[in-house]
């Protein structure tokens, strides 16, 4: 009989895992995959985009149900897992069906944050994580009214810009005061911040959000100064918490996210886990990329072979049209370091990469993103960049003589 | 037919720069930067059909940009007429009130025959002054004295054919290779198919050392006890002439017994001149072996305030031996400019009357006669920096400036400039609308100026230095109302009332009345005679084919040599030796200011490079000004080959690039001439010059001025490259320490140096020197490393970028260049303007080091290690050194450095 394998997550990271293990050792395993979203996985990083109607849900679809069938994987949607057993090495879903497994793994992801506020709960009031989120942003944006995002993180951003593209009035509150202060460095967050504009987004820095206004549905936002911001839509993109509960209630070590050691396997013998629920070496990551790289390490492991994840260098992408930002490791400069930075002031591009030691340990890219891939390579290269250091914030292209 | 007056077939014409005189021919290439491209001209015989590089590059130089295309008065624009008004008055003004002696004319070694001889006519017979100079006094002015003084004519006794047929070429303070590069051509294909030998007596080791025979690296000022003790070794070794000299001279006796007591031995002469003793019995060995010697002089012997004195003693050892007059033999004065010998013929010198006539009084009243005149000078005028003291003195209060730019290449420039301030009447005739004698604003008001015709638009004739005249043709219509200088002058001759003599119909009525004057009551008296001239019609001007003078009426050929019949132009027909006085600089170096300042040409440069100055490919040579120093002299004085140094007087100063070279002598400092504060932040380097002068020519002393030298700490070097010129006023205030512009193709380049600067105000500072706003910037800082780059790139358009780096490294811009012409930049190719290179490109390749073929350093360097291991496997290689040749020295050098053992 085949080893059977449970994937508890429909996600990016879990189907990942899927086609990593197809393609290392297809038709070894018996796969069950369950997903709590009704439809198979899609693209996540794309759902701004489908919000500002630049793309459709059935372009960001990833695989169809079809893929799976082939793969003789059984694809369960709509049907959350509610309990794991390790003992018994079972899996029950909301339906009532129970799963056994040989080894398991956890795809759960993780859930946006809702602030604690007072109509919190209010119609109108949503996060932005899934197609039932753009359900009700859609709804709501329909009424005409302006819409309010608080936090000024990708997530945020992504969301103001995708309502902005739709013609809603977008007002921004961000906290700190700065745009994506844990991704941009204060140039770069500055120049973001002039992009958005430009695009018609009200940006309220340094606003501490006290309550939430209305009766039957939202109807504004109220700063801690006592202003109200009118709304018909407060969509709250604050920060997203690991999805951990069924791992913990099942008694696995949890700490922010389920902790996997550098194979992915979870305290439990046979139980692995993946992506944003998963916090290795201490860190949780909310990018795709990491969740890809435990991904094909997971695969590895569940086929027998040797792989270990190294953990990986934080790179950020915001991938709204036209407002290119990526930053990745050390781009605020620590001491020690060396900055170039370059910006093409009319189009507003700006660029810093971050030096030590004759290597690049930092980038923050502003405008145009496209070297992006290319500085994270050098940054996880580790190699010296004394050849190159005159041209390379100019991008690969000026770094490649004939 | 051989006028140029057809713009779609080729002209033939003559070169504008040096005295070699070649012949041009000028093709339409709708490839070409201005639609002609230039290639030598088979059939002329300076040249046959050879070019150096700055006249390969003639066609870069003709377009419309800088060009004064209007009359302006008192800065304003003005028509012909009512400029033409305000000189005629201006002159009858000051003649009214100071008399004739208080008007003055300045020419150029660069006008033509024609322009000459009206404007000496106007002032030698109309206006009744002979202060009518000009800037051949800084070129060669002691070798006309000296010609005067030795053969009783301003005769140059050979011709270029001589050098193709000396056994033995000395040349004597001359770097031909770079300065007469096609008559150095000459010289090297006669050593390589003659086996001719060359001796070179200059100071410093140069171009024309490179390879050659011997150098004698003399000590400065001590040529003539050099030829003295020749003239003593020769008469030791029996090679006086005793016929020739009985026959044909007067005065050896006292010459030799001057000479025996000042340099009887070989030992005093090494003494004296700082040389071995066995490089100076090797020198008079060989000239007393060799019958066929040919004896080259330039600027370092003329430029010396015993540059007469200097002459004579080379003139004393071909008159002592014969050898003048016959084929590979002769004293030979290499000129420098292109009209110099033109402009002498006609009396443009003040202490020449006209035709080679001076100011006796039967050639005074005959040249009166055949004018016609008016009011005759009746003695020698003021020579050029007698001329300008007696601007500045107020003594001269109108002066005619024609084609030269004193404010930069007279001695003392800085007192020259301020005194052009003090004239009431001050007139220029230019070709372009800027330069330091056009400067307002530290002169004063030029109050009148004209827009002159330039070459390849003006007609006339120029004379070489071996006496041959060749046509200058026109070959593109006259810009704007630019007129020729000789119709200017003739039309304030008419206003002046002299309708009939100045009622010229065109250049060919001019030079044919030039021609009869020379002829006029002449019979053999005088040697300069175009009498077959004084019918030409003017199709047989046009059609004029290169001559030698003299040509006296009936001639159907030019003389080739003179003085080949023993006879001398001389009262008594024989030629005088003299005795030289005891070589002495006039100033020597002492606690405060150690060192003594050389100056000169360089290859691809001319004068104050109003003209090459406009060629990119010219411009990539030496791009900016510089001081060679000898590397001990560097260490001594703090110099780092590649810094600034502050060369200063009490006459001026000058921050020039450091050039520490082995060649150059210790304790001795070179500097080219060129640059202007029209090209340079501080480079004038003849406001360093003291204005000795030679007591017979009036030539200054250029070559040994006394200057102190000190480091000037850098700490940015930068490269600033835009479509329009730079802003001085914008470099001033940005704190440069030092710049130069040179052009380059749709722009210029800046090279520049700056103290330290913060690198928080990088992009004010660079949108300051490229004239934007910060926010119009595209930018690029690595300030750990002090790089920065910036470019303002507008509409897909690079208007202008600088990029900057920490001193001593350099940034390189080659690749910037092609941007300023470059397809739109958008995008990412906006960021084309801050790279080291372009992108996907190759390395900067460094200095031009061949201009014609546009091959610069470093690939030079690369072919050499790639196993390129001679010049010829090179010029296979890259094609470098193949045309002009004038790279080779360098290459030469290259080659040692890269092929050295480590």
């Amino acid at each position: 009989m085949r080893d059977r394998i449970v994937i508890i997550g429909n996600g990016m990271a879990g189907l990942k895992l899927v086609e990593e293990l197809e393609a290392i050792a297809p038709g070894r395993h018996a796969l069950t995959v369950i997903g709590a979203e009704p439809v198979p996985a899609y693209n996540r990083v794309l759902l701004s985009s489908v919000l500002a109607g630049e793309t459709t849900r059935d372009a960001i679809a990833l695989r169809p149900a079809d893929w799976y069938r082939d793969l003789n994987c059984a694809l369960r949607l709509g049907d959350p897992a509610v309990a794991l057993d390790p003992a018994t090495r079972t899996v029950s879903l909301a339906s009532g069906a129970t799963l056994t497994f040989d080894r398991l793994v956890l795809a759960t992801g993780s859930l946006p944050i809702r602030l604690p506020l007072a109509g919190a709960d209010l119609p109108g009031v949503v996060t932005f994580r899934d197609f039932a989120d753009l359900d009700a942003i859609e709804a709501a944006a329909a009424t005409g009214r302006g819409a309010v995002v608080i936090g000024g993180g990708l997530l945020g951003i992504e969301a103001a810009v995708g309502l902005a593209g739709r013609g809603v009035p977008v007002t921004l509150v961000h906290l700190m005061d700065r745009l994506m202060e844990r991704q941009l460095d204060a140039r770069g967050a500055a120049l973001l911040a002039r992009a958005l504009e430009a695009r018609g987004i009200t940006l309220r820095l340094g606003a501490q959000s006290a309550g939430i206004e209305g009766d039957r549905h939202v109807t504004g936002l109220r700063l801690a100064g006592g202003e109200v911001l009118p709304a018909g839509l407060l969509c709250m993109a604050v920060g997203i918490r690991p999805e951990t509960r069924l791992a913990a209630a099942a008694g696995l070590a949890v700490g922010r996210g389920i902790l996997v050691d550098d194979r992915m396997q979870t305290s439990v013998p046979g139980i692995l886990a993946i992506g944003e629920c998963a916090e290795h070496r201490g860190t949780v990551y909310g990018l795709v990329e990491p969740a890809y790289a435990q991904a094909r390490t997971a695969a590895a492991t569940l086929a027998g072979r040797d792989a270990a994840y190294q953990g990986s260098i934080l790179a950020t992408n915001l991938k709204v049209s036209g407002l290119p930002v990526f930053s990745a490791g050390d781009f605020l400069g620590e001491p020690g370091t060396e900055a170039i930075v370059f910006e093409d002031r009319p189009l507003g591009h700006y660029r810093k990469l971050v030096i030590r030691d004759g290597r690049l340990v930092g980038a923050v890219l502003v405008g145009d993103a496209g070297d992006g891939l290319w500085y994270l390579d050098l940054i996880r290269d580790g190699r010296p960049i004394s050849s190159i250091r005159r041209d390379m914030v100019f991008g690969r292209s000026f770094c490649e003589a004939a | 037919m051989a006028d140029g007056s057809t713009p779609d077939m080729q002209v033939r014409t003559t070169c504008p720069y040096c005295g070699v005189g070649c012949g041009v021919v000028m093709k339409p290439d709708p490839a070409a930067p201005h639609g002609w491209r230039a290639q030598g001209d088979p059939a002329h015989p300076a040249n046959f059909g050879r070019l150096c590089s700055k006249g390969s590059a003639l066609g870069e130089t003709i377009g419309p940009d800088g060009r004064l295309l209007h009359p302006t008065i008192d800065g304003r624009r003005a028509t012909w007429d009512a400029a033409l008004d305000r000189i005629a008055a201006g002159f009858r003004d000051t003649i009214a009130q100071y008399g004739p002696d208080a008007v003055a004319f300045y020419l150029s070694g660069q006008i033509l025959t024609e322009d000459y001889y009206v404007a000496n006519k106007l002032a030698k017979g109309f206006l009744g002054t002979a202060n009518v100079d000009t800037n051949s006094r800084l070129c060669m002015a002691s070798s006309v004295a000296g010609h005067k003084r030795a053969f009783g004519s301003d005769t140059v006794p050979g011709a270029y054919e001589d050098l193709d047929e000396a056994d033995l070429l000395v040349l004597v303070g001359s770097n031909a290779a770079w300065c007469h590069p096609i008559l150095w051509q000459r010289m090297q294909a006669n050593r390589q198919r003659r086996g001719a030998r060359i001796v070179v007596i200059d100071p410093r080791a140069t171009a024309t050392t490179d390879g050659i025979d011997l150098h004698l690296a003399i000590a400065p000022g001590t040529d003539a006890l050099l030829f003295e003790g020749l003239l003593v070794h020769l008469a030791e070794a029996g090679r006086h002439d005793r016929a020739f000299v009985e026959a044909h001279t007067t005065g050896l006796a006292d010459a030799f017994a001057a000479a025996f007591a000042r340099a009887g031995t070989i030992e005093t002469v090494a003494a004296g001149t700082g040389l071995r003793a066995a490089d100076v019995a090797a020198f008079f060995h060989l000239v007393a072996e060799t019958e066929r010697t040919v004896t080259l002089y330039s600027q370092g012997v003329n430029q010396s305030h015993q540059g007469v004195d200097k002459v004579a003693a080379i003139l004393n050892v071909h008159l002592a031996t014969g050898r003048i007059g016959r084929p590979g033999m002769g004293p030979f004065s290499l000129t420098g400019q292109p009209n110099a010998m033109g402009g002498r013929e006609v009396g443009g010198l003040a202490n020449q009357l006209a035709a080679h006539m001076d100011f006796t009084p039967e050639a005074i009243d005959r040249v009166g006669r055949f004018w016609g005149a008016a009011a005759m000078a009746g003695k020698p005028g003021l020579k050029a920096v007698d001329l300008f003291q007696a601007v500045e003195a107020g003594a001269v209060r109108a002066l005619w400036i024609m084609g030269t730019n004193p404010a930069v290449s007279l001695p003392e420039a800085d007192r020259v400039r301020a005194a052009l301030g003090r004239l009431d009447l001050l007139i220029v005739s230019e070709v372009i609308g800027s330069n330091d004698t056009l400067g307002a604003s530290l002169a004063g008001p030029v109050h009148v100026r004209l827009p002159a015709a330039a070459w390849g638009e003006k007609n006339g004739t120029v004379t070489n230095s071996e006496r041959r005249i060749s046509r200058q043709r026109p070959f593109r219509p006259l810009p704007g109302e630019a007129r020729p200088d000789w119709w200017a002058l003739a039309e304030v001759g008419r206003r002046l009332g002299h309708h009939q003599a100045f009622a010229f119909a065109d250049a060919a009525a001019v030079y044919r009345e030039h021609a009869a004057l020379s002829a006029f009551e002449n019979g053999g008296a005088r040697d300069f005679d175009l009498g077959a001239h004084a019918h030409l019609d003017r199709a047989g001007y046009d059609a004029l084919e290169p001559v030698q003078w003299p040509l006296p009426a009936g001639a159907r050929r030019g003389r080739t040599r003179l003085f080949d019949d023993g006879r001398f132009f001389t009262p008594d027909g024989r030629a005088r030796f003299h005795v030289p006085g005891e070589a002495a600089l006039a100033a020597r170096p002492d606690a405060d200011t150690p060192l003594l300042l050389n100056t000169g040409r360089i290859r691809d440069q001319w004068h104050t490079m109003t003209r090459t100055g406009l060629s990119p490919t010219l411009g990539r040579h030496l791009p900016e000004p510089f001081v060679e120093v000898h590397p001990a002299d560097a260490a001594w004085f703090g110099l780092t080959d590649g810094g600034l140094a502050r060369l200063s007087n009490r006459h001026g100063a000058a921050v020039l690039r450091v050039v520490v070279a082995p060649g150059q002598r210790r304790g001795s400092v070179f500097a080219p001439i060129h640059w202007s504060d029209e090209n340079a932040g501080q480079a004038r380097v003849g406001a360093l010059v003291a204005a000795v002068t030679d007591p017979i020519s009036g030539q200054p002393e250029s070559k040994a001025t006394p200057v102190a030298i000190a480091a000037v700490a850098v700490a940015f070097e930068a490269v600033i490259v835009g479509r329009a010129l730079p802003d001085r006023r914008a470099l001033e205030t940005a704190g440069a320490l030092a710049w130069a512009r040179t052009t380059i193709e749709d722009g210029h380049a800046v090279l520049a140096a700056f103290p330290a600067l913060d690198p928080a105000g990088w992009p004010a500072f660079a949108s300051g020197l490229i004239g934007c706003g910060a926010d119009d910037l595209t930018d690029a800082g690595d300030p750990a490393e002090g790089l920065y780059r910036a470019a303002h790139v507008r509409d897909g358009r690079l208007i202008a970028a600088i990029a900057m780096t920490a001193a001593p490294e350099r940034p390189g811009w080659a690749h910037l260049n092609p941007l300023l012409g470059a397809a739109p930049l958008e995008g990412r190719a906006r960021r084309a303007p801050l790279a080291s290179r372009a992108a996907g490109g190759g390395p900067d390749p460094g200095p031009t080091v061949c201009a014609c073929f546009g091959v610069g350093r470093t690939p030079i360097e690369a072919a050499i290690r790639a196993g390129c291991r001679t010049t010829d496997a090179l010029g296979a290689t890259l094609k470098a050194g193949t045309n002009c040749g004038s790279c080779l020295p360098e290459i030469r050098k290259l080659l040692a450095a890269e092929t050295a053992p480590a």
